[in-house]
């Protein structure tokens, strides 16, 4: 082991009872107290594996945060009251409007609170990050099979905050009271109203009366700023406490195994790392919230039973539901005096079909590949064709509900009927989510098969031979060693398999960084790697010296 | 460059207070590594050698990134504070700089929060040990034993409960803490609730229009027969309090085109009034105001969900997930001063706007 400190000068200084240091004093007076040392120094040493995709985790945890702090400040401003006040603030055209407070209160943010379109702008694209990322970490999740035996439990708990995103989401853009959002609450009424026998009964309940009444906003306030984000706190403790207990997954390589998990220490490099990731999320939400304009209400005007934008889009991860109820076609069921409206398909059946199969997902993939071992390891897609396949399907029709969820700007974009547009989206979320399947299955297949045959034949190096006879052969470099017949002997192990020759590895050519020209010359590299061989040589001399 | 292999030895003697003592900071650092089931199985200082020019140029660059952020959040406080004005004004009625101030903070506060983020991880990565660590995952499953225990303790305290013999108190105690679970429940919706179409103005199958009452615009002002030109819509609603502002009121109030013909419902004949015809704008998909009308095919498209309707076969739903025809208000007029008004002649005879489980 190589030991980076000198040894201290004075033998004999590490005293618990004697402590020198402030720091030292510090410590023993919380020791002496809270008694924390062993089970501080055991997450100070947590090991995190380090892997790009792994970020999406993270980018969703610090939208969060930065959520919550920026919500904090808008609640100093925002009146969540529908009471009718007629418009005095300093957005010109809009003086003399009637409106809601909650209307005026979000315009009085945006135009007379210092910092307060900033702070509104941050907190909105903030929301579409954290809905983002935890979709993409889902994604990642699925992918690799890190769901598997024993993290299920941690993957329906990821569920539920997508879940409860989405209505976090929908509540707090539903609060401004404008034309747009008012329309997705008319929209959310009359999808309250379409559930069978009860449904009247719940849209009353949540409206108090009938649709706007006076009562929504002032609701969906405390379900926005206490309700639904204290369960989503509560379930990322959750998430979080799991991920310590079972540690993180890893992908194959060599020395890694089931029984360990590879990386850097949380003290003080991963911390690092994180922690300035952290700033770094936000500084791309803050960025965006200042320079790129996001749910401008005020040009939408205030709520309006009457009217409504043609182009109305709700925020991306509520599309999907926008999409799938502009496809279904209109199939209302009447009996005996009854109605069961086609509305209740696509907005109740259809969510829920599809977050009951992603829960039942981990599960149902155990029964039937009988797989009920434990994973740390993660697979590569490629490796779980199926799985591949099935999750290529899955994101297809999601995505085919997403785009119809904009059909109408996509036919005036690209100047199309928007009839084509709705029938292109109803054929096209049945038969493209099982082309994806082929497809993302071929891809699967092929991928392994040309890693199996790198193994085997080895590198294609570009170096072209002619032999006596006259034949041109490519020279192949072999990855380790070989039988009788040129051929490897290295398994498959579902790890990436090097393709080019410079992914083999030159110690030489790998420090050699730089974008434009190269940061440290050929000439310095050598001089450090030539001193820094004989300071090892020097220390493992004087170790020598120390043993005799 | 020093690497062990992967798997750690796990017989580490742990060290003794007078051990530790003697020890370098590092060497304590990784004894109690080890204790913890990480072992460090590779540590190397970036720059073994201290003080070299590339170690001196990559503090001096994470220097100048904090020094960035530094300038950055200084110039997000004096924007913040006043450097630029926030007002916002019309074009030609004062300074217009307030256009700058949105885009300034954002740009300043980017900056800044990423200068520092990118200086601390360039602080990670290039300065700090490059280290890779082994931990044991632990994963084992509980010893047997320590499984036979845990199980036994939680079956004993259920004999001692006797709750498999105390049949009695069981189902009672099962009864109250039920009933209580479910007062908070109880509580909310009983708060909540409402019984839907009781009470004034709340009724799903009733809206504001009765017979003579009057058709107004959102101002107020009552619609005359002679407002409209052929081809033209207008949104109205009914006249009497509360009538603007009630979710169910908007009115399409259509004037046909010349030669124009709507083929009416049954016993809808008199709805009409001449070339003028009426249907309620929710739309009976969703409830948006369906608004979007060409007058020259007589087609109407609701914005949100894209039905379109037929305003000459009577607002039939002929494209999208709309399955009801609009509610068509049957129209009148009075005259007053010489001009003749629209009135409704009652209400729509069916209920308007999405549909639900009591509408036959």
């Amino acid at each position: 082991m190589t030991t980076l400190n000198e040894a201290p000068t004075v033998k004999g200084a590490r005293r618990f009872d004697k402590p020198r240091t402030p720091q030292g004093k510090a410590g023993k007076f919380f020791e002496e107290r809270l008694g924390l040392a062993g089970g501080l120094r055991k997450q100070l040493n947590k090991v995190f594996p380090d892997h790009w995709s792994f970020m999406m985790g993270e980018i969703a945890l610090y939208s969060f945060i930065i959520l919550i702090l920026t919500g904090t400040f808008l609640t100093f401003f925002f009146d969540a009251s529908m009471a009718e006040v007629r418009y005095d603030g300093s957005y010109v055209p809009l003086q003399g409007v009637e409106m809601s407070r909650a209307y005026a209160s979000t315009l009085h943010i945006s135009f007379d609170v210092r910092g307060g379109l900033i702070l509104r702008q941050i907190h909105h694209w903030a929301a579409l990050l954290f809905m983002a990322a935890m979709t993409i970490h889902m994604f990642r999740v699925f992918f690799t099979g890190a769901f598997r035996k024993p993290r299920e439990l941690n993957w329906l708990i990821g569920l539920g905050l997508i879940t409860l995103g989405l209505v976090e989401g929908f509540a707090g853009y539903s609060l401004p009271d404008d034309l747009l959002s008012g329309t997705g609450l008319r929209i959310a009424e009359a999808i309250m109203q379409s559930i069978p026998v009860i449904g009247t009964w719940v849209a009353f309940l949540a409206f108090g009366g009938k649709f706007p009444g006076t009562e929504i906003i002032g609701r969906l306030y405390i379900v926005h700023v206490l309700l639904v984000p204290g369960i989503l706190a509560g379930l990322i403790g959750a998430h979080m406490a799991l991920l310590i207990k079972q540690k993180h997954t890893e992908f194959p390589g060599p020395g890694k195994s089931e029984h360990t998990v590879s990386g850097e220490r949380m003290y003080p490099t991963y911390a690092a790392k994180a922690g300035g990731f952290f700033f770094i999320v936000f500084a791309v939400c803050a960025a965006l919230g200042g320079l790129a304009q996001i749910n401008p209400i005020w040009l939408y005007g205030p709520y309006n039973t009457a009217q409504v934008s043609a182009g109305s889009q709700p925020d991306f991860y509520i599309g999907f539901l926008d999409g799938s109820t502009r496809l279904f076609p209109s199939w209302e069921i009447r009996l005996w005096h009854h109605t069961i409206p086609a509305l209740f398909w696509p907005t109740i059946v259809l969510p829920g079909i599809l977050f009951t199969l992603a829960g039942a997902y981990p599960f149902l993939e155990a029964k039937l590949t009988k797989d009920r071992a434990k994973h740390h390891l993660l697979q590569r897609p490629r490796d779980v064709p199926v799985r591949t396949g099935l999750g290529a399907m899955a994101i297809t029709f999601y995505g085919v509900l997403l785009l119809s969820g904009g059909n109408d700007l996509i036919a005036k974009a690209f100047d199309i009927s928007l009839n084509a547009m709705t029938w292109a989206g109803r054929i096209g979320m049945l038969l493209a989510p099982p082309l994806a399947y082929v497809i993302a299955y071929k891809a699967c297949i092929g991928l392994q098969r040309h890693d199996r045959e790198v193994l085997e034949h080895g590198i294609e190096t570009g170096i072209i031979k002619r032999l006596p006879n006259g034949e041109f052969i490519e020279i192949h470099q072999p990855l380790g060693a070989v039988d009788d017949h040129g051929h490897g002997l290295l398994e498959y192990a579902g790890t990436p398999v090097p393709k080019k020759m410079n992914k083999l590895g030159n110690p030489q050519t790998a420090r050699v960084k730089g974008f434009f020209r190269p940061v440290r010359e050929k000439a310095e590299i050598e001089a450090e790697l030539a001193a820094l061989e004989q300071a090892e040589a020097e220390r493992a001399a004087s170790q020598r010296e120390l043993t005799d | 460059m020093t690497t062990h292999s992967p798997h750690p030895a796990h017989a580490v003697e742990p060290a003794s207070a007078e051990e530790l003592a003697l020890m370098s900071d590092e060497e304590a650092m990784i004894l109690g590594a080890e204790a913890d089931g990480v072992h460090i199985v590779h540590r190397r200082d970036r720059f073994p050698i201290r003080g070299t020019r590339a170690e001196k140029r990559a503090e001096r660059t994470i220097a100048l990134i904090f020094l960035i952020g530094f300038l950055a959040a200084v110039g997000f406080i004096v924007v913040f504070c006043g450097a630029l004005p926030f007002e916002w004004h019309l074009p030609g009625q004062g300074s217009q700089d307030f256009r700058y101030f949105t885009p300034a903070l954002g740009f300043l506060l980017g900056l800044s929060l990423a200068c520092v983020g990118v200086g601390i991880v360039l602080w990670a990565k290039w300065l700090l040990p490059e280290e890779e660590a082994v931990q044991d995952r632990h994963d084992e499953p509980e010893s047997e034993a320590e499984v036979l225990m845990t199980a036994a303790s939680l079956v004993t305290g259920f004999n001692d409960m006797g709750v498999a013999r105390r049949s009695m108190l069981k189902s009672t105690v099962g009864l109250a803490v039920g009933a209580l679970a479910a007062l908070p429940l109880v509580a909310l919706v009983g708060a909540m609730i409402k019984k839907p179409n009781k009470g004034q103005g709340q009724s799903l199958f009733h809206t504001l229009w009765t017979a003579g009452t009057p058709v107004v615009y959102s101002d107020g002002r009552r619609v005359s027969t002679d407002d409209l030109l052929p081809g033209g819509i207008e949104t109205v609603f009914p006249g009497v309090p509360g009538g603007i502002k009630a979710g169910d009121s908007p009115t399409l109030l259509i004037r046909l085109r010349p030669g124009q013909v709507v083929k009416a419902r049954k016993g809808q004949d008199t709805y009409q009034w001449g070339d003028y015809i009426a249907f309620s704008k929710i739309c009976t998909h969703a409830g948006c105001p369906a608004s979007l009308y060409e007058q020259q095919t007589g087609r109407l498209l609701c914005p949100c969900h894209q039905s379109q309707f037929d305003v000459l076969l009577d607002a039939k739903p002929i494209f999208g997930p709309a399955t009801r025809s609009l509610p068509k208000l049957p129209l009148g007029v009075e005259v007053q001063d010489g001009k003749q008004y629209f009135v409704a002649k009652g209400d729509f005879p069916e209920a308007i706007g999405p549909a639900f489980w009591e509408r036959p």
